[in-house]
């Protein structure tokens, strides 16, 4: 039986005024019944459009099937297959631009929400399943290092761990996870959830270091020199940009970095920790990107009375995505689009008192084919806040170039690598944010499930 | 975990501590600095390490006893553990060439520049030490200055100890003394404005002059930027471009504002500590 109801099953969500105040999760999940009744809209297209659509293959229309035959531990059977992270995945992929974009549904209606029957499949099998997984593989007797456990790195363990190999996992951080622990904030992510996928690997055998800084405590080199036969290198994309206008360094000037990591990681929105992050009542965050969004959702949510989002571009452009822009509007963040900030205007204190910015318009295509924003002479203005949260991308970390010895990196900076995840180096692998550039999680566990096989071969041969 | 094994009081605000970390002992240099948390809903903070053992694991730190995360620090024991230590961290100082150096340390500072001055004395580097204190109760490792110092320069600023002088006047001295091609390089650690007068001093007779900054920080690897000082007009991050600059390049007024941003908070959270037995926490 088929839904033909051209619209998904809305999501059950905190409504706006709440959520706004407390960082639990926005979106609380379908219930059993929505999933199968979103499941039967699902026309099980012979094609599988939505799994080319995706970086790790799911085969979704399988998955599909079983969710709306009520079989939800099949459903997720079947997504392990393939995806290592599905409670993530179903939260924080951008669905729009991958497998439902490519949904039929698409073209006249809205997709099938594959996203939400993920997650709801992932998170059923977490509160459901009793057995701890384990890996049935014998082992192969070949050690190997994860370097990095954000997304890449967990999903590149996860493969190897799977295919017998003794894996050890190093973070720099107290925590595992990488961005999935630092950056994105509970209310889309909760920290539970990435624990939990640490811990299923964990009772799988994958070994976890924290508090190693590769390339500082150990290099790359000696982990090789160490027994480890291969080195997977996941260490994300690493320094925040600043904008290099006058003021940036006032005190109350933020990266989105450095605030979310606060909030996120070193938990400052609840008293028993200490990690301060410091109170204001008017924050801007410059930037219109899913980075942007939750720096300002966390701002709304530590008190701050107004929060805007400026940005250079108009909504046609900001590259966010749709559902995080509904949601920080819902939430009563202000978008100031079409400005762009010039200078950071402080007291005798050295505190933030304003962002100065000039209003912007749409010119002519540029090498990126978006309208390029031009300055409107004489349009300057001061915005009074007291924060400023610079969100506006990351540079390369070079320290795993310069600590590795003759290892080679591409033309964006970034360690390079063949379309298997190969550096130049035998036997050193890299893989997500590290080689490409701020990216997806998707992405990232595409970029460590492809080096794992890669990995796999060279140490096969 | 990461064990304490041996903890001891340099006086009554500065505590010596040695502790487990297998992974920083194992590669530390000279100038590098740890992270650490001493507990879950611990801060993670910088301190330089004053040295290493690399075949017993060990670092040591030496820090003083000013905000809540080193209160909580100086209540732990012998025995006792920290939840994280990271490291080794920045790069480490830059000794290649050198032979003779003028050491400048100030305060606490002197902590900080002990663990440099072992790794000068190491590379066969002579040091000349410069080390200041406000008053006879702050004075710490002079034997173990003497120790690896060709000269040490024991100042407080009220003369209750060594002699009455500022680190400044004393550092010039020995410059007009020795002329001003006679060290090859002058290291200061401490205060930011006491780092900023000896650059004023330095600047005139145009010897090469490092600092050692601290700054914020959460990670400690360039990620969150919360470090960034202004050097020779750019951005630089102290955890992995410094923590070591050249001290004619570092925007010394805008370090002075930065610093003091967390201080109200801390001041607040400092005062639970003080109240504190044993270590329990609470919360208002």
């Amino acid at each position: 039986m088929i839904n033909l109801i051209r619209k998904k099953n809305p999501m059950p969500e905190q409504a706006p005024d709440v959520r706004n105040k407390n960082f639990k999760e926005v979106c609380t999940g379908y219930t059993e019944e929505m999933a199968i009744n979103e499941a039967m809209r699902c026309l099980q297209c012979r094609k599988k459009p939505c799994t080319t659509g995706c970086p790790v293959m799911v085969k979704i229309p399988d998955f599909i099937a079983k969710v709306a035959e009520g079989k939800f531990e099949e459903a997720y059977q079947i997504i392990s297959e393939t995806s290592s992270l599905p409670a993530i995945c179903g939260r924080v992929c951008p669905q729009e631009n991958q497998c439902e974009g490519k949904c039929v549904h698409a073209k006249k209606g809205e997709s099938v929400g594959i996203g939400r029957l993920e997650r709801f499949v992932a998170d059923y099998h977490r509160a459901h399943s009793t057995e701890e997984e384990t890996v049935d593989v014998a082992p192969n007797g070949h050690k190997v290092a994860v370097v990095g456990s954000g997304p890449a790195g967990l999903a590149c363990a996860g493969d190897l761990i799977g295919l017998g190999y003794d894996v050890t996992v190093f973070e720099s951080l107290h925590k595992e996870g990488g961005v999935l622990a630092y950056g994105i904030p509970e209310f889309r992510l909760p920290k539970d959830i990435v624990a939990a996928e640490v811990s299923k690997l964990k009772a799988k055998g994958v070994k976890f270091i924290t508090n190693v800084v590769v390339g500082r405590s150990i290099t790359t080199d000696e982990l090789l020199k160490e027994g480890y036969e291969a080195v997977f290198v996941g260490t994300g994309a690493g320094l925040p940009s600043f904008m290099n206008i006058p003021g940036e360094n006032l005190l109350g000037v933020y990266s989105a970095n450095e605030y979310l990591t606060r909030i996120n990681l070193m938990k400052a929105y609840k008293d028993e920790y200490d990690t301060p992050v410091g109170y204001a009542k008017n924050i801007a965050v410059v930037g219109g990107g899913n980075v942007a969004m939750d720096a300002a959702r966390c701002a709304k949510r530590m008190g701050a009375e107004n929060v805007y989002i400026i940005y250079r571009r108009s909504m046609e452009e900001i590259p966010a995505r749709r559902e995080e822009i509904h949601h920080a509007m819902e939430e009563g963040i202000e978008f100031m689009l079409l400005n762009n900030p010039i200078a950071i205007e402080g007291d005798e204190n050295a505190r933030v008192t304003g962002i100065k910015c000039i209003k912007m318009e749409l010119g002519e295509a540029d090498a990126s084919g978006r309208r390029k924003p031009v300055e409107i002479k004489g349009s300057e203005f001061v915005l009074p806040v007291d924060a400023v949260i610079m969100s506006i991308g990351t540079k390369l970390n070079k320290l795993i170039l310069d600590t590795t010895e003759n290892l080679e990196a591409n033309k964006k900076g970034g360690i390079g690598t063949d379309e298997h995840g190969a550096t130049n180096r035998a036997g050193v692998f890299a893989g997500g944010d590290a080689v490409t550039g701020a990216a997806t999680v998707i992405l990232a566990m595409g970029a460590g499930k492809t080096a794992a096989a890669s990995m796999h071969e060279y140490l096969s041969k | 975990m990461y064990k304490i094994v041996n903890k001891r009081a340099l006086n009554k605000d500065m505590t010596w501590m040695e502790i487990e970390a297998p992974y920083v002992a194992r590669s530390a240099k000279p100038g590098q600095f740890i992270i650490l948390r001493t507990d879950e809903y611990g801060e993670r903070i910088p301190l330089t390490m004053a040295g290493y053992n690399r075949e017993a694991g060990t670092v040591t730190i030496i820090f003083q006893a000013i905000g809540r995360t080193t209160m909580l620090l100086n209540q732990l024991e012998e025995g006792d553990s920290l939840v994280d230590v990271v490291g080794p961290l920045g790069k480490p100082t830059h000794m290649e060439g050198l032979k003779r150096v003028c050491v400048v340390g100030g305060g606490t500072g002197n902590a900080l520049a002990y663990g440099l001055v072992k790794g000068l004395h190491a590379n066969g580097i002579e040091v000349d030490m410069v080390a200041g204190f406000k008053n006879k109760d702050l004075v710490i490792l002079e034997d173990e200055f003497k120790a690896i110092s060709k000269n040490v320069y024991m100042l407080t600023d009220d003369g209750s100890y060594g002699e009455k002088m500022f680190t400044t006047v004393k550092m010039e001295e020995l410059i007009e003394k020795n002329g001003k091609d006679y060290y090859d390089e002058i290291i200061v650690v401490g205060p930011p404005i006491m780092m900023k007068f000896c650059c004023q001093i330095t600047k005139k007779y145009d010897i090469p002059t490092v600092v050692s900054l601290t700054a914020y920080m959460v990670d400690g690897t360039g990620m969150c930027g919360g470090c960034r000082v202004i050097v020779g007009g750019e951005n630089k991050f102290v955890c992995v471009d410094g923590p070591e600059f050249d001290g004619q390049l570092v925007d010394w007024d805008e370090i002075i504002k930065r610093n003091g941003f967390y201080k109200e908070q801390e001041a607040h959270d400092a005062a639970h500590v003080c109240r504190l037995t044993g270590g329990v926490r609470y919360n208002d």
